[in-house]
C-alpha cells in the first residue's frame, strides 16, 4: 500500500455529472446514502433533463446531481462545486463554468475523442487548457473499467454501463467513505453477471484510487455536531409521501389520492402506491380533473381526500377546487411546482404558482395555503394540512417545488407518539341536522357522510342557503356565504404558531421567504450577520392565512426584502395586504437561489441605506 | 346490502324541494320512476347516493332523499368513482346528459366505462343543450338549425350506446323517459349488474327540441319504431302485417320482412344475446337508427368482469395480510438510518 496523506476538510460539494443515461443520479444518491451514515450534515441537489433520453452526447442530455456535505451546519447544495466528476465532454462544458476556481475536476479521458468533442461543441480538446486552472485528474475510466471485468462474459456495451460504479469507487476512497450501503444494495437489486460486475468494479475503483499517484491526498470530514436521535436520508417528495400515509393513520380515517402523472410530482404517486397496508387507496386518474374529483368525492364518502400534482395539472383542478370550498368538504391539494408557464421547464425549479393558489378560481374563493421549507418538513406539512382541512372543512393547498420534491438531507425521525393527532369524527347527530350549521368558533359545516342514518342531503356547487345548505339565489345570502367562507379561511390563524424573527427582532433589513429558499437565505444571513450586517429573517410556512403576527414584525424592520423564484409575487401580496415597501427579489431561471446572489443583494441594500 | 327490514316506499325518496323543470319535460317521468324502484332494492335510504355534472339532469340528486352531489360540468363519472372507490358499500347512481357526458365529460365517461366501477350511470339524451338554452349537442343530428347552428349543425353525432360498446361496457341498455314499465325493468337490471350499468334514456325536451323521440314514445308507432330487446328473443318488431325481422350478416343488419305466422329463426333472424362475449353483435345492434332500421329498446349487452373497486379492496385487504396492518414507525425507520448520540 502506497502511503499516502490523508487532510481533514470542514466540508466539500461534489457535483457528478455525465449523459443522462450513465447513471449520475443513481451514483449521487449511493454516494449521499453513505455520506449521510458518516455522519456529515448534507444537502443534494439532481439537475437533469426532461427527456429520458436525449441525443447521448449533447449539452441537452446532460444530466448531474451535486452533493454538499460538511461537519458543520450546511443548509444548501453550495454555491459552486469543489470537485466536478465529468464523464464525458459535454458534461464538462455544462459544468465546467460552476466548478470553484482551484477546484478538482476528474474526467474520463476515454470519452474525449474527436467525435465527442465535435458533439459537445468544443474545437478543440479542452483539457490541457483546464490544467493551469483547476487540479485535473485524468482517468481513463472505460479502459479501466472494462478491464476489471474482462473475464466476465458481458459485452462492452454492458460492461461500460457499470463505469459509474468504478467512478463511485474511487469517490469512496477519496472521502473515507463506506461502500456498505451500496453493496448490500448491489446484493439486493441484482443477481448473476450485473451485480457481480458493479460489485467488482466499486471494488476496482476503489483500489484504484488507493493505488493511483493521481490522488495523492484523500480526505476526511469529521461528523457534524446533528442534534441526537436516528436519522436518515428523505427526499422532499418522500417524505411527502409519507406524511399523507401518516395523517391516514394519525388521524384514524383511511386516505383516498386520486393522481395524475406529471413531473416532478408522480413520486409521491408512486410511493403512496406501496402503502395499500395502511387503508390507502391510490387511484390513477385518466385526467388531473379527474384526479382532484376522485379525491373530493372520497371526500364526501368520508376519506382524507388528496390531490398531487404541479403547474399545468394545477390550474386544470382550479374549477374543481372551487367546488371543494363551495361545497366546504376537507381536501388536500399539493402543487410540486415547476418551471412554467405552460409547459415550460418541467424538471427545474421555480416558486410560481402562489399566486394561483390564491386567486386562481372564478369569484371570491379562498382556500388555505401551507409550503415546506426543507424536504423533511413535507412530512410534517403533510400531516398539518389533513389536519387543518377536517378541522375548518376546507381545501388547504400545499406548495412544493422541484427543489425539495428531489433534493435529500438528513431528517430527524420524528417520534410518532410526538406527531399530532387529531382524529376524524363524522357527524351522527341526528337532531336539528343541517348541512351547513357551522361550528360557532371555526365556522366548520358538519362533516355527514354517506351511510349515516337521517343525514340524507344534497350538496354542489350552486349558491348556499346559509343553515340548510338548499340552493339559493338569495342576494344578501349570497353575500353573507362568500364572507364566512373568507371568514373561516381567516380563523385558521388561530392554530398557526406565531413567526420567529431569526435574527435581531427590529430594525434593519428583513428578510422574507417561503417555500424551498429557505436554505439558501438562512446561510445568507447568517453569514452577513457573522459579517457584522445588521439582517434578520423570517420564513412563511403558511401563506394563507398568515401568522396572526406577521403585520408586526414586518413593521419592526427599516427595509424587507422577499427573494423569491417568480417575479415577486409573495411580494406583491405583502404589499397589497401590509402597505409595507417590500422590495422583491427576482430569480426565474429554473435554478435555486445561490448563497453568495442573496448576500450581495443583502450587502447592496444595507449600503444604500448608510 | 340488502336489507329485509328496509321498508320504504316512493316517497321516502322525494326531498322538499320544488321541482324546477319544464313542464312537460321527459325528467319528470323519469325521476318519478326512479323513485318508484328504489324501494324495491331494499337498501337503507343513507346508502343512495346520487351524483351529477352539469345541465337540466343534473339537477337530479336536489330532488332525491339520499346523498347526493351536484358536481361541476362533465366530471360527474369522477367524483362518483371517488366515492365508490373508497365506499364500495354504498350504491352510488351517475346521472348525466348528452351534453354534460358526451362532449365536456366525454373523457371521463370514457374511462369510468374502462374501469367498470360498479355504479350506474344513467345519460338523459334529448339531443339539445337545455340549461344554456338551445344550442346543439354531441348526439343531435347532422343539419339540426339550433342558435349555434343557424344554417344547420355540420357536426356528425356519436351515439351513446357505441360509445359505451367501444369503451368496453360490460352492461349496456336504452331506455325511453315515458315508458314507465321499461324504464323501470332497465333501472333493476342495471342496479344488479356488477360493474358499470350505462343507460341511455331516450328524454324529450318539449322546449328546445320536441318531440326528438316521438316515435318510440307514442305508443301507436312505437311497435313498428321500436325493437323491443329481449335476451333470448329473435329480434322481430312491428304488429301484424307489418312484421320485421333483423338479420345480422359479418355483422351488417338488415331487416327481413315476416309473414304474420312465420318462424322468425327460420327466416335468419338473430336471436337476443346479452352475453356475446364480443361486442361486435352489440355494436351491430347499436347501428340500427331510423328511418331504416327500429330503434333498439333494452339490454343490448350484460357481462361479468370484476369491478375496479371491488379490485381496489382486495388489493387493501391483500396488502394488510401480506405485510400486516401499516406501522408508521417501522416506515419512517425502513432503510438506511444511523443514530448521533
Amino acid at each position: 500500500m502506497p502511503n499516502k496523506k490523508t487532510e481533514e476538510l470542514e466540508g466539500v460539494a461534489i457535483r457528478f455529472t455525465g449523459d443522462s443515461g450513465d447513471g449520475m443520479q443513481l451514483t449521487g444518491t449511493k454516494f449521499t446514502e453513505s455520506t449521510a451514515l458518516a455522519g456529515n450534515d448534507l444537502a443534494t441537489l439532481p439537475d437533469y433533463p426532461a427527456e429520458i433520453r436525449a441525443p447521448a452526447g449533447t449539452l441537452a442530455g446532460v444530466s448531474g446531481f451535486q452533493i454538499h456535505f460538511s461537519s458543520k451546519e450546511i443548509s444548501t447544495p453550495a454555491d459552486q462545486p469543489d470537485v466536478l466528476v465529468a464523464f464525458n465532454p459535454a458534461a464538462l462544458r455544462a459544468n465546467i463554468d460552476d466548478v470553484r476556481p482551484g477546484g478538482m475536476v476528474i474526467v474520463n479521458t476515454d470519452a474525449f475523442n474527436d467525435k465527442a468533442l465535435a458533439r459537445a461543441g468544443y474545437d478543440e480538446d479542452p483539457l490541457p487548457a483546464l490544467r493551469d486552472r483547476v487540479k485535473l485528474v485524468e482517468i481513463p475510466l472505460t479502459r479501466l473499467n472494462r478491464e476489471a471485468l474482462k473475464d466476465l462474459n458481458l459485452s462492452y456495451r454492458d460492461a461500460d454501463r457499470s463505469k459509474n460504479f468504478f467512478a463511485l469507487g474511487i469517490m469512496f476512497w477519496l472521502y473515507h467513505r463506506s461502500m456498505d450501503p451500496t453493496l448490500r444494495w448491489l446484493e439486493s437489486r441484482f443477481k448473476g453477471d450485473i451485480r457481480e460486475a458493479n460489485v467488482r468494479v466499486l471494488n476496482a475503483g476503489y483500489a484504484f484510487a488507493e493505488t493511483t499517484e493521481m490522488f495523492p491526498v484523500s480526505y476526511v470530514i469529521p461528523s457534524a455536531k446533528i442534534q441526537p436521535g436516528t436519522y436518515r436520508n428523505i427526499t422532499g417528495n418522500t417524505a411527502l409521501a409519507w406524511g399523507i400515509a401518516a395523517a391516514g393513520t394519525l388521524n384514524d380515517c383511511p386516505v383516498f389520492l386520486g393522481a395524475y402523472p406529471i413531473t416532478p410530482a408522480s413520486d409521491i404517486l408512486h410511493e403512496l402506491a406501496r402503502y395499500r397496508q395502511f387503508g390507502v387507496r391510490t387511484f390513477q386518474a385518466e385526467d388531473e380533473i379527474a384526479a382532484i374529483s376522485t379525491a373530493i368525492g372520497a371526500s364526501f364518502a368520508g376519506m382524507l381526500g388528496v390531490t398531487t400534482t404541479s403547474g399545468p395539472g394545477f390550474v386544470l383542478k382550479q374549477e374543481a377546487l372551487g367546488l371543494a370550498v363551495m361545497t366546504e368538504l376537507p381536501l388536500v391539494v399539493v402543487d410540486v411546482q415547476r418551471g412554467g408557464p405552460s409547459t415550460g421547464m418541467p424538471t427545474k425549479i421555480e416558486q410560481g404558482d402562489l399566486l394561483m393558489a390564491l386567486y386562481g378560481r372564478n369569484s371570491d374563493c379562498p382556500v388555505a395555503i401551507l409550503a415546506p421549507s426543507s424536504p423533511g418538513d413535507c412530512f410534517h406539512i403533510m400531516i398539518e394540512a389533513f389536519s387543518l382541512a377536517v378541522k375548518y372543512m376546507t381545501p388547504v393547498v400545499v406548495l412544493s417545488d422541484g427543489y425539495l420534491a428531489n433534493s435529500a438531507e438528513p431528517w430527524l425521525i420524528p417520534d410518532i407518539a410526538s406527531l399530532r393527532r387529531s382524529p376524524v369524527k363524522h357527524h351522527t347527530e341526528i337532531s336539528n341536522f343541517q348541512p351547513y350549521e357551522r361550528n360557532p368558533e371555526t365556522l366548520a359545516r358538519p362533516w355527514a357522510v354517506p351511510g349515516t342514518k337521517g343525514l340524507e342531503h344534497r350538496i354542489g356547487g350552486l349558491g348556499k342557503d346559509e343553515i340548510t345548505g338548499n340552493v339559493s339565489y338569495d342576494p344578501r345570502n349570497n353575500e353573507r356565504m362568500i364572507e364566512l367562507r373568507a371568514e373561516k379561511v381567516a380563523r385558521i390563524a388561530n392554530d398557526i404558531p406565531p413567526i420567529e424573527v431569526n435574527g435581531q427582532d427590529q430594525g434593519g433589513l428583513l428578510l422574507v421567504g417561503w417555500g424551498s429558499t429557505h436554505g439558501a437565505i438562512y446561510a445568507a444571513v447568517k453569514e452577513a450577520r457573522e459579517n457584522g450586517l445588521n439582517v434578520s429573517n423570517i420564513h412563511l410556512r403558511h401563506l394563507n392565512p398568515f401568522p396572526s403576527n406577521l403585520a408586526d414584525v414586518l413593521s419592526r424592520f427599516d427595509q424587507i426584502l422577499v427573494p423569491e423564484l417568480n417575479q415577486g409575487q409573495l411580494s406583491r401580496i405583502l404589499r397589497a395586504e401590509f402597505l409595507l415597501p417590500a422590495v422583491p427579489m427576482i430569480k426565474q431561471q429554473g435554478q435555486p437561489f445561490q448563497i453568495s446572489e442573496i448576500l450581495e443583494r443583502i450587502r447592496a441594500m444595507l449600503r444604500e441605506e448608510n | 346490502m340488502a336489507d329485509a327490514a328496509v321498508n320504504l316506499t316512493q316517497k321516502d325518496f322525494a326531498t322538499d324541494q320544488d321541482v324546477r323543470w319544464c313542464p312537460g319535460c321527459g325528467d319528470y317521468s323519469i325521476l318519478a320512476n326512479v323513485q318508484r324502484v328504489m324501494p324495491e332494492f331494499g337498501i337503507p335510504r343513507e346508502n343512495f347516493v346520487f351524483i351529477s355534472g352539469i345541465g337540466c339532469s343534473s339537477r337530479f340528486p336536489y330532488y332525491m332523499n339520499t346523498y347526493g352531489m351536484h358536481t361541476i360540468h362533465g366530471r360527474a363519472p369522477a367524483f362518483a368513482a371517488g366515492v365508490k372507490a373508497s365506499r364500495p358499500e354504498l350504491s352510488v347512481w351517475v346521472v348525466t346528459g348528452d351534453g354534460d357526458g358526451l362532449s365536456i365529460g366525454g373523457n371521463h365517461l370514457l374511462h369510468a366505462i374502462r374501469r367498470n366501477i360498479d355504479y350506474q350511470i344513467l345519460l338523459f339524451n334529448n339531443r339539445v343543450y337545455g340549461l344554456t338554452k338551445g344550442q346543439y349537442s354531441p348526439t343531435s343530428r347532422i343539419g339540426m338549425k339550433t342558435k349555434s347552428t343557424p344554417d344547420g349543425s355540420i357536426d356528425y353525432p356519436v351515439d351513446p350506446i357505441k360509445f359505451a360498446l367501444g369503451a368496453s361496457a360490460t352492461f349496456v341498455a336504452r331506455t325511453v323517459d315515458v315508458d314507465a314499465k321499461h324504464l323501470q325493468q332497465t333501472l333493476r337490471r342495471a342496479h344488479e349488474h356488477k360493474g358499470t350499468a350505462f343507460v341511455e334514456i331516450l328524454q324529450n325536451c318539449p322546449v328546445f327540441n320536441d318531440n326528438e323521440w316521438i316515435e318510440v314514445e307514442n305508443k301507436k308507432t312505437r311497435s313498428e319504431a321500436a325493437l323491443v330487446l329481449e335476451d333470448g328473443q329473435p329480434l322481430v318488431t312491428g304488429s301484424k302485417g307489418q312484421r320485421r325481422g333483423i338479420r345480422i350478416e359479418n355483422g351488417i343488419p338488415s331487416v327481413v320482412k315476416l309473414g304474420d305466422e312465420e318462424d322468425p329463426v327460420a327466416a335468419g333472424v338473430a336471436v337476443h344475446n346479452e352475453r356475446h362475449d364480443s361486442p361486435a353483435y352489440a355494436f351491430a345492434l347499436a347501428s340500427l337508427e331510423r328511418p331504416n332500421f327500429p330503434i333498439p329498446i333494452g339490454v343490448f349487452r350484460s357481462v361479468e368482469r370484476p369491478a375496479y373497486d371491488e379490485m381496489l379492496s382486495n388489493q387493501v385487504t391483500q396488502a394488510i395480510e401480506k405485510r400486516g396492518e401499516g406501522d408508521l414507525h417501522a416506515l419512517l425507520h425502513s432503510g438506511d438510518t444511523w443514530t448521533v448520540e
